[in-house]
C-alpha cells in the first residue's frame, strides 16, 4: 500500500484526528466561506488582523482528511505572519500542489507532509480548498479597509 | 453462490464479455467495479458493432443518395427501433439526443420556455438529479414560474401525500426521477403521472436509472415524457433517449437549430421536419446510436426482468454487507423490492472522499460525493455519501470485497 502511505501521511492523519484552529472568530477582521463543488466539502475561514499581522485564524466546515489536515495545518503556519507573507505562503503551497515548486519545510511547517496529494489530481482541490480561501480572505479584508470599513 | 437460483443471470460468465472487467489489475487480482450508476462497463460486441460502423459504413445519415449513405442510415436508425422497442414506444416519437439531461434541456427550452407563464409551477421532487432541477430553475427564471420540491420521508420515499397536496392548478409539469441515483428508491411513476394528469399537468420521467436496470414499458407509464442515456445501459457515452407522446412532440417548437430538423429554409423563414427528426438539429451520433442499438439487444437477450431479478438479489447482499460493518449508515429504503442496487452509505468518523481513495487502493470502485443531489443531501443533512452501484455484472466477490474493504478502511483511519 505505498501509495496510500505516500497520500496519507502519519501527521496528516494527525491534524485529521485533532483539528487545530478549528472554529470561528467573533468579530473577525474578515471572513469567507468557501466550497468544493465536486464534493460538496464546506470551509469556512476567518481572519483577525492586528498591524497588519494575522493574529488568529481560524477554519471550520467539514471535509475529507485532506480538506481537514490542509486547514488545520495552515492555522498554524500562518498565525502571526504578515499579509503579504501570508499570500506568498499560500502561493508557494499552491505551487507546490501542482508539482511547480520543491517544498519549503521552514516555510509550509507541517504543510509540507501535503506533498503526496499533488499526485492525486482529484484531492489536490481537498488541500487548496482553506488555503485559497486564507487569500480570498485577506484580499477581502483589504478591500473592505481601503473602503474606509473595518 | 455465483450463480443462484434466484437469479440465473451468470454474472460471473458475463464479464468475460467486459474487456475492463476481464483484464487483470495491475496489481493483481480483479476490478470491482461498483459504480455502475454513474456509468455501465461496455461489452465488446458493442464495441465491435460501433467498430464495425466505421470501418464498413460510415457516411452522413438521411442527405446522402449513394448506396453507403443509405447502410449509414439504416444502421442509425435501427438504433433508434431498438431501443423504442425496449421501451415499448413509438419509433417516430422517440427522439436521440447527447444525454439524459439534454432530453430534460429539450422539454424545459422546447416546451417550458414557451408554455410557462408568471406564477406556473413545476414540481420536482427533493431526490432529482440535479438535471432534472436546473434546467426547469433556468426556465423559470425567464418564465416567472416556481420550481416546487416534494419532501421525501425519512425512509427515502416521495411524501406522496406532500405530493398529493402539492399538484394545484398551477401545476404545469411534473418532473419526477423513476429510481434514485442516490438512494436507490423506486418511485410510484404510475401514480404520480395518473395524479399529475387529472390535474392538467404534464409529466417528465427521468428513467435513467431504471431502463438499463429493469423493465420499462414508456406506455404502461404513459407520461409525456421519459428521459434516459445510453452509457448507463451498457451504450456507449453521447447519447441520450427521450421518448414523448407524438402528439406533444408535433406540438412543440424545435430545440435546436441547425440542419436535418428543417423541412424548407428561406429567407423569410423555416419550416420543420416531421417528428423525431425536428427535434434532432445537425449530424446526429450515428455510430453511437449503432452501439446503443447493440447494447439493447444484449439487455433483450439477457432479459430486463432477469437482471432486476439479479439486482434485487444483489442490493439485499449489499444491504445485509454494510450493515455487518460497525459505523455504516446506509440511506434510502431497506426493503429490496423498492429500491435498486445504489446504495448510499456514510461510515462513522471517516468521510466518503477518503472512503473511496482508500477502498480504490483496493480494486474496488466505488463513487464519493453528492451525487448531483445536493437538495437531497441537505434534505438528509449531510454533505456526501459514498456509494456502491451494481449491475448486470457485479458478483457476490465485488460485494465481499467492498465490506473487507471498509473493514480495513476503519482501521486505516484509526477508527476501528
Amino acid at each position: 500500500m505505498g501509495g496510500l502511505d505516500d497520500l496519507y501521511q502519519q501527521l496528516i492523519l494527525d491534524h485529521y484526528r485533532s483539528r487545530r484552529g478549528r472554529g470561528r472568530i467573533e468579530g473577525a477582521s474578515a471572513s469567507v466561506h468557501e466550497n468544493n463543488p465536486v464534493c460538496g466539502d464546506e470551509c469556512f475561514l476567518d481572519i483577525l488582523v492586528e498591524d497588519g499581522r494575522i493574529a488568529d485564524i481560524r477554519a471550520d466546515g467539514d471535509g475529507c482528511s485532506i480538506s481537514q489536515a490542509a486547514a488545520s495545518m495552515l492555522t498554524e503556519v500562518a498565525r502571526g505572519k504578515d499579509l503579504d507573507e501570508a499570500l506568498d505562503l499560500v502561493e508557494h503551497f499552491r505551487l507546490m500542489m501542482h508539482g511547480d515548486a520543491e517544498p519549503d519545510e521552514d516555510l509550509l511547517g507541517d504543510a509540507v507532509a501535503l506533498e503526496g496529494v499533488a499526485r492525486y489530481p482529484v484531492r489536490v482541490k481537498c488541500a487548496l480548498l482553506s488555503w485559497l480561501a486564507l487569500r480570498d480572505c485577506i484580499a477581502e479584508y483589504r478591500e473592505t479597509t481601503a473602503m474606509g470599513g473595518r | 453462490m455465483g450463480t443462484s437460483a434466484h437469479t440465473a443471470l451468470d454474472a460471473r460468465a458475463l464479464r468475460a464479455e467486459f474487456p475492463i472487467l476481464a483484464a487483470p489489475r495491475p496489481g493483481g487480482g480483479q476490478l470491482h467495479y461498483l459504480d455502475s450508476a454513474a456509468t455501465s462497463q461496455k461489452p465488446q460486441r458493442v464495441l465491435d458493432a460501433m467498430d464495425a460502423y466505421y470501418r464498413e459504413a460510415n457516411a452522413n445519415v438521411h442527405r446522402g443518395v449513394y448506396e453507403l449513405a443509405a447502410e449509414a442510415t439504416e444502421r442509425f436508425e435501427a438504433g433508434r427501433d431498438a431501443v423504442a422497442r425496449l421501451v415499448n414506444h413509438p419509433r417516430e416519437a422517440t427522439v436521440l439526443t447527447k444525454n439524459a439531461t439534454e432530453a430534460i434541456n429539450l422539454v424545459a427550452w422546447a416546451w417550458g420556455a414557451r408554455e410557462l407563464s408568471d406564477g406556473d409551477e413545476v414540481l420536482v421532487t427533493m431526490m432529482e438529479h440535479h438535471s432534472n432541477t436546473v434546467p426547469w430553475q433556468l426556465v423559470a427564471q425567464m418564465t416567472g414560474a416556481v420550481v416546487r420540491f416534494c419532501p421525501v420521508t425519512p425512509e427515502g420515499e416521495i411524501d406522496m401525500d406532500a405530493m398529493r397536496a402539492m399538484i394545484g392548478p398551477r401545476t404545469r409539469m411534473v418532473a419526477v426521477v423513476h429510481v434514485s441515483n442516490t438512494l436507490g428508491t423506486i418511485n410510484p411513476v404510475r401514480e404520480i403521472v395518473a395524479m399529475a394528469h387529472e390535474a392538467g399537468a404534464l409529466t417528465l420521467v427521468d428513467a435513467t436509472q431504471s431502463v438499463p436496470h429493469m423493465p420499462v414499458d414508456a406506455a404502461a407509464i404513459g407520461s409525456d415524457f421519459l428521459a434516459f442515456t445510453g452509457h448507463k445501459m451498457c451504450g456507449p457515452t453521447g447519447i441520450g433517449v427521450l421518448a414523448a407522446t407524438p402528439e406533444r412532440l408535433r406540438a412543440m417548437e424545435p430545440f435546436l437549430g441547425g440542419g436535418e430538423m428543417i423541412s424548407d429554409v428561406t429567407t423569410e423563414g423555416s419550416t420543420w421536419n416531421d417528428i423525431p427528426w425536428k427535434f434532432e438539429a445537425g449530424t446526429p451520433p450515428i455510430a453511437e446510436s449503432v452501439g446503443l442499438g447493440e447494447a439493447v439487444r444484449f439487455l433483450e437477450e439477457l432479459g430486463p426482468d432477469r437482471i432486476r431479478a439479479h439486482e434485487r438479489h444483489l442490493a439485499q447482499q449489499m444491504l445485509d454487507a454494510l450493515d455487518e460493518v460497525p459505523g455504516v449508515t446506509v440511506f434510502g429504503p431497506r426493503q429490496v423490492e423498492r429500491r435498486g442496487a445504489a446504495v448510499s452509505f456514510s461510515l462513522d468518523g471517516v468521510h466518503p472522499h477518503d472512503i473511496g481513495q482508500f477502498l480504490d487502493s483496493k480494486g474496488v470502485c466505488v463513487r464519493a460525493g453528492h451525487h448531483c443531489t445536493k437538495p437531497l443531501m441537505r434534505h438528509l443533512g449531510v454533505q456526501s455519501t459514498a456509494r456502491a452501484s451494481a449491475y448486470l455484472y457485479t458478483t457476490e466477490d465485488d460485494i465481499l470485497a467492498l465490506q473487507s474493504a471498509l473493514a480495513e478502511c476503519r482501521q486505516w483511519f484509526g477508527v476501528a
